[in-house]
C-alpha cells in the first residue's frame, strides 16, 4: 500500500469502488458539510472534496476534507493549480497531510472566467500533471518540487481527473498516460452519458497498457431535469450528452424526471462496470446527495466493504 | 508587434482635468501599424477632444505630433518645443513610449491615450491575435511553433486540458485551443513524441515574475 487509505484498500483488492463528491459550501457554515456526510456515509469509500467548483468561491477543499475525517468518512481532497502557486500547493500539500488527509486529487481547475470572481488574477503555475508529479517525488523521494527534503514527506494516494470526451479525443489516452507517468494511482472520469464513446477511449487505454498500470474510476451522475440535461450538453465544456439522453429525459412525466435520471445513472454504472478496465465508479451527485442512497442500492454497490482495522499490538 | 486600442474619448477627456494647452503624441511604429495611434490617429483624437473640450465650455488648445518611435528617448527629443508648449501630453504610443515621455520630460505629465492590449499579429484585416507574452524562456521549438503560454488560458506546459472541445478554448469558443493547434501541427510533422513527453515545471524567472526584466549588452555599451 502506498498511503494506506480505505479507497487504495478497496482498489487494490478487486473490489469495485465506488467514490462520492461533496460540494463545500458558499459559507463557513459546517453543518451543511455535516449534514451531507450523514447522506453519503456507508454508500461510497470516500468522498471527493471540491476546490473552488468551477472557479466559485467555496469553503476550502482542505477544511471541508477535515469535517469529513471528523465525520468518520474519508476524503479525497481535490487541488486545483488555478488558485495557487508552487509554494502555496506545496503548503497546503503538507498540512492537508499533518491534518490526516490521504487521498488527493490533482487537477488544473476550470478557469477563473467561469466563476464569481472572474476579475482574478489567474495563476496555473504548474498544471496537473506538474503536479501529480510533484506529489509523486514527495511521496517517492521525499523532496519538494526544488528538490530540497521535506520533514516529514506526505504519503499521498495520488488521483487524476480524465476527460474521455474532450478534444482532440485521439490525444485523450495519451493524455492519461501521461498523468499516469507523473505518478497517477487513480483516475476519476468525467460524467460519462456517452457510453459507446467512453468503450472506445477505454479500448484505446487498454491498448496503451494503462488499464493495469492506473485504477480507472468512471464518472456518472444523475440528471435531475431537463433543463439541467440541456445544460450540460450545451454549456460545460467538454460534456457529451447525446440526443438519446434528452429524450429519455423529455418523455419521462414532468414528477418522474428525477427518478429517469436515477434510473439513467444506474444503467450507466451497470454498462460502465462491463467494460474492461473499469475498477470503480465516481458518482457525482451534486447538491443532490440524496440520490447516493438509492443509485449505489440500486446499482447494486452495497454494501460497500472496509478496510480491515490494523491487529492491535 | 505590440498591439492597442484607443481608450473611450470620454476616459481621455477626464484625464486632461483643467489643462488648456494639450499635446497628443502619436508613434509611427507599433501602434501606427495597428490603427491605434500613429500620426493619423493622433491627429483624428486631437480633434475629437478640442471639440469635446469646447462642447464642454473648457478653453482648451490641442495640438498634435508624431515620432517615430515613442519608445527611444533619442526619438522624443524631436518635440522638445511641443512639449514645452504644453500643459499636459496625451501619448498615442504604446505603453513603453507613454513612460519615456514621463522619463525625458519629468516636469509634465503624459497620460495614455491608448490600452495596449498584447504582443500578437493580424489574423485577418482588422483583426489582431496575441502571440506572445515574452515569458524571457522560448519554448516554441518543443510545440510546433505554437506558444502555450500566450495562447492557452492556463498556461498549459503539458495541455490540453479537459476543457478543449471542437478546437476550440473552454474560456471562449471564439479562441482556438492552442494545445488542439499545438497538437495538429505537430502530427503533421511527424512530432508528436514532443507532445507525449512530460515537461518541468517552468522557470518563471525570465519572465515578470522576476521583478522588472534588463537586458544589459556589454558588446554595445559605450
Amino acid at each position: 500500500m502506498k498511503a494506506g487509505t480505505n479507497l487504495e484498500y478497496v482498489l487494490s483488492s478487486g473490489h469495485f469502488a465506488a467514490t462520492g463528491e461533496l460540494g463545500p459550501p458558499k459559507g463557513a457554515d459546517a453543518e451543511v458539510v455535516s449534514k451531507k456526510i450523514g447522506l453519503l456515509r456507508g454508500f461510497v469509500d470516500a468522498v471527493n472534496l471540491t476546490d473552488n467548483q468551477t472557479a466559485v468561491v467555496r469553503m476550502s477543499s482542505i477544511a471541508a476534507a477535515c469535517l469529513v475525517l471528523q465525520g468518520g468518512l474519508e476524503p479525497v481532497m481535490q487541488m486545483t493549480c488555478r488558485d495557487r502557486n508552487r509554494l502555496a500547493i506545496q503548503a497546503d500539500l503538507l498540512g492537508a497531510y499533518a491534518l490526516g488527509i490521504r487521498n488527493l486529487l490533482c487537477l488544473t481547475g476550470d478557469h477563473q472566467t467561469f466563476g464569481n470572481h472572474p476579475q482574478s488574477k489567474n495563476v496555473y503555475d504548474l498544471d496537473s500533471i506538474l503536479l501529480l508529479a510533484a506529489v509523486r517525488d514527495m511521496r517517492e523521494r521525499g523532496v519538494l518540487i526544488n528538490g530540497e527534503k521535506a520533514e516529514g514527506a506526505p504519503q499521498m494516494f495520488i488521483g487524476a481527473a480524465a476527460n474521455p470526451f474532450a478534444d482532440p479525443f485521439e490525444f485523450r489516452p495519451h493524455r492519461l498516460a501521461k498523468k499516469v507517468a507523473a505518478g497517477a494511482d487513480f483516475v476519476q472520469t468525467q460524467m460519462i452519458y456517452n457510453v459507446p464513446k467512453f468503450r472506445d477511449y477505454m479500448q484505446r487505454v487498454g491498448d496503451l497498457g494503462l488499464a493495469e498500470k492506473v485504477y480507472i474510476l468512471a464518472g456518472v451522475g444523475p440528471i435531475k431535469s431537463v433543463g439541467a440535461a440541456r445544460y450540460m450538453a450545451n454549456n460545460v465544456p467538454g460534456m457529451d450528452v447525446p440526443d438519446a439522453i434528452l429524450r429519455r429525459m423529455s418523455k419521462a412525466p414532468k414528477d418522474k424526471r428525477a427518478e429517469e435520471g436515477i434510473s439513467i445513472c444506474v444503467e450507466i454504472i451497470q454498462q460502465a462496470r462491463e467494460i474492461p478496465g473499469v475498477a470503480g465508479v465516481h458518482i457525482m451527485a451534486i447538491e443532490w446527495e440524496e440520490a447516493l442512497e438509492e443509485i449505489t442500492s440500486r446499482a447494486g454497490l452495497l454494501p460497500r466493504p472496509t478496510a480491515p482495522k490494523p491487529e492491535e499490538a | 508587434m505590440i498591439r492597442a486600442t484607443q481608450k473611450p474619448l470620454s476616459e481621455i477627456s477626464d484625464l486632461l482635468g483643467e489643462a488648456r494647452r494639450v499635446l497628443v503624441l502619436g508613434c509611427g511604429t507599433c501602434v501606427a501599424v495597428c490603427f491605434a495611434g500613429g500620426e493619423r490617429e493622433a491627429r483624428t483624437l486631437a480633434g475629437a477632444l478640442s471639440m469635446a473640450g469646447r462642447t464642454a465650455g473648457h478653453d482648451r488648445e490641442v495640438r498634435h505630433n508624431v515620432v517615430q518611435r515613442q519608445c527611444e528617448p533619442e526619438f522624443v527629443r524631436e518635440v522638445e518645443d511641443d512639449v514645452a508648449w504644453a500643459d499636459i501630453i496625451v501619448s498615442t504610443a504604446c505603453g513603453i513610449g507613454c513612460q519615456v515621455m514621463n522619463e525625458r520630460y519629468a516636469d509634465r505629465l503624459t497620460v495614455p491615450g491608448v490600452n495596449t492590449d498584447f504582443l500578437g499579429a493580424p489574423i485577418e484585416h482588422g483583426v489582431f491575435d496575441e502571440r506572445c507574452q515574452a515569458c524571457g524562456d522560448c519554448i516554441l521549438d518543443t510545440t510546433g511553433g505554437i506558444c502555450p503560454i500566450a495562447r492557452c488560458a492556463k498556461s498549459m506546459l503539458n495541455g490540453p486540458c479537459g476543457g478543449s472541445q471542437d478546437g476550440r478554448c473552454e474560456v471562449n469558443n471564439e479562441i482556438p485551443c492552442a494545445w488542439q493547434l499545438i497538437y495538429e501541427r505537430l502530427l503533421s510533422l511527424n512530432r508528436l513524441d514532443l507532445m507525449l513527453r512530460n515537461v518541468e515545471p517552468k522557470d518563471w524567472r525570465s519572465s515578470r515574475d522576476g521583478g522588472q526584466r534588463r537586458i544589459v549588452r556589454e558588446d554595445l555599451r559605450l
